[in-house]
């Protein structure tokens, strides 16, 4: 039973990874980029949304799609700023710009909203659900499904949709996406406008369990393991190694930490990526690049 | 004696033993000597604090340097360099609190235990480039935290030790101005190396590494030896670096070698330039005195807006973040550059074209 219940718990909270893991993949599809940042834009979502639901009382979806607008937003000015003036820069630029990125993100979250943590009021049913003897909180059942919705759609998204395509077309070369008159720059600010909203839908969820607190932002550090462990550029990579890392990570938690004195959930996965990196450096599902002279 | 103001104007190396010259022109040697001199007699006529921020650059430099040569000279990406830090830092603890070891042994050894260790981690560096490593190394920087604050029984844990300063002889550094003088000397004997490094085979070819790793292979550099001997001696330095931290600071515990310190790291070397020495330096100093500055700052607003102090840290963070942005977009050559390009307006004053 024991075993279920970390098992369980593992693929819930390995959903919320998936979540955000995504807004990483989207990035690195279409801009070849890292977004170290990801995790302060996880921070600006829950924030937001707690504004606009106290200080205008408005019902949590309206405040919710405030919310999604508001990041989309923050993503298309970081992108006009930040990452266009790079866009032909070496790897390292990039990595460095989103570090001072996620830097002065965290910088004006304290100063906006300090550094106390606040809670949401109650969004989701609060009883626990009881599934045989393995209790779930339905805040994580709710992001299960949602996970899943958002991996259907991004699947259908990259596969058929037009700017999806266009996405993968940039991500594969982008001199060739260019010449066959695809708008690089367009593409690029339409990513970053997804990839911010994601992280704030992750953020929120994220918001609703452990409450608001400028410390949610060390997910985007935790996540890390996931997108490799998946593979860069794989949206479906990115839900099943979040799976793998929740549940890896909630095992070693529960059957390791007594040995050690606690603290392995947050190693767990970064072992998990060494272990990945030298035995299969592009991930579970990601794609194998060929590199020539 | 030729004036030294006027600098030659032109390429007049007829050999290329005379091109790989350290010192030039009888205006370098001069130049040079100059420099050292008011190094070395910076403590006479500044205030002891000041002497404190000068230690804490030419430890931030030699340490920097050391990255510089992995980052900047061989193109690996390294988010790893806290956590190096703190292995040279535990070392020296270690052995000299532990075992009672001379800091003059302490230091080397801390320097080689921390070139093994980033040797190990390196190993993944043949296989992997650009965004890979970059996480492997971050992984690096996880572990090595976390086996740092698990490891009671040598590491004293989450508490930390407690270091004393070295001594020679009947000589303690326990001074600023002594410690100053030592470090000193530790940075000017790694810019040396460094310099030299870059002269030689390896230093070739580790740019040729960073150019294009596999046209470089192509051309006959043993990929692996290279890429893990770039690793190795950058993490000597940084372990110098750490001990050297170690001993100024007197106390070692795992929260002072987290991420940010890497990241701090990676900015000095990015705003000073990426693949230069005297960047390295100009980063160092840049970032070691930030705060220093923006201190100031935040005393003079304080008088306008009385709120404003208890925000200082999240706004270290703000300018901090804004710096490693702006210079990236606007001057990715970093310090270095701009002394060049300052350094090239008064060769050409009055007729900048």
């Amino acid at each position: 039973m024991f075993f279920l219940q970390m098992l369980i718990n593992g693929i819930v909270v390995g959903s919320i990874y998936g979540l955000v893991a995504l807004g990483f993949v989207l990035i690195y599809r279409a801009s070849g980029a890292l977004n170290l940042a990801n995790g302060e834009f996880v921070i600006f979502g829950p924030y937001i949304c707690l504004v606009i639901m106290t200080a205008l009382k408005v019902p949590f979806l309206v405040a919710f799609l405030v919310t999604l607008i508001v990041s989309a937003i923050l993503g298309l000015v970081i992108e006009r700023l930040v990452i266009r003036p790079l866009l032909n820069a070496p790897a390292i630029s990039v990595i460095m710009a989103t570090l001072g990125l996620s830097s002065l993100l965290a910088g004006a979250v304290h100063m906006i909203w300090g550094h106390t943590t606040r809670t949401f009021p109650p969004v989701f049913p609060q009883t626990p659900l009881n599934l045989g003897g393995i209790i779930v909180t339905p805040v994580y059942l709710w992001s299960f499904i949602i996970v899943l919705i958002l991996l259907i759609i991004f699947s259908i998204f990259f596969k058929y949709s037009k700017i999806g395509l266009a996405m993968r077309a940039v991500a594969d070369d982008r001199t060739a996406a260019l010449s066959m008159g695809m708008s690089v720059k367009f593409v690029l600010a339409t990513t970053w406008m997804i990839a911010a909203m994601v992280a704030a839908i992750g953020g929120v969820l994220l918001g609703n369990i452990n409450g608001v607190s400028p410390t949610m932002s060390a997910i985007g550090l935790t996540v890390l393991p996931v997108v490799i462990l998946g593979g860069l550029d794989s949206v479906l990579g990115a839900i099943v190694g979040g799976f793998i890392i929740g549940i890896l990570q909630n095992l070693a938690g529960g059957y390791l930490d007594p040995l050690v004195g606690g603290g392995l959930k947050e190693v767990v996965p970064f072992i998990v990526v060494l272990l990945i990196l030298m035995l299969k450096p592009h991930g579970l599902f990601g794609s194998r690049g060929i590199e020539r002279v | 004696m030729r004036n030294l103001f006027v600098r030659e104007c032109g390429n007049y190396k007829t050999t290329y033993k005379n091109d790989m010259k350290l010192f030039g022109t009888t205006g370098d040697k001069v130049k040079w000597l100059i420099l050292l001199l008011l190094l070395f007699t910076v403590p006479f006529y500044v205030s002891n604090y000041w002497v404190g921020l000068l230690t804490l650059c030419a430890i931030s430099a030699i340490g920097a340097i050391g990255l510089n040569i992995l980052t900047g000279f061989t193109g690996q990406i390294s988010i790893g360099v806290g956590a190096f830090l703190g292995v040279g830092g535990y070392t020296t603890a270690i052995l000299t609190t532990t075992y009672g070891l001379s800091f003059w042994i302490s230091l080397p050894l801390a320097g080689i235990v921390t070139a093994l260790v980033g040797g190990l981690f390196g190993i993944p560096s043949l296989r992997l480039k650009g965004l890979y490593l970059a996480i492997a190394t971050l992984a690096a920087q996880v572990i090595i935290t976390f086996v740092i604050s698990r490891w009671d029984s040598v590491t004293g844990g989450t508490a930390g030790m407690v270091l004393s300063r070295p001594s020679l002889g009947n000589y303690s550094f326990v001074s600023n101005t002594s410690y100053y003088y030592l470090t000193l000397i530790i940075l000017l004997l790694t810019v040396l190396y460094a310099t030299n490094l870059l002269r030689t085979r390896v230093g070739r070819a580790f740019l040729a590494v960073r150019d294009r790793d596999i046209a470089a292979q192509i051309m006959g550099i043993n990929l692996f030896y290279y890429k893990v001997l770039a690793f190795i001696i950058s993490s000597f330095f940084v372990g110098i670096a750490g001990a050297l931290l170690a001993h100024y600071t007197m106390i070692v515990s795992p929260e002072l070698y987290n991420i940010h310190v890497s990241i701090q790291y990676l900015a000095m070397i990015l705003i000073g330039g990426l693949g230069s020495i005297f960047g390295s330096i100009l980063g160092a100093a840049f970032i070691t005195l930030l705060p220093v500055g923006l201190n100031s700052i935040v005393d003079f607003l304080t008088v306008y807006m009385p709120d404003f102090y208890q925000l200082f840290s999240a706004f270290k963070e703000f300018v901090f973040g804004l710096a490693i942005i702006l210079f990236l977009i606007f001057e990715p050559g970093g310090l270095a550059h701009i002394w060049q390009n300052i350094k090239n307006y008064f060769k050409l004053w009055p007729f900048s074209y």
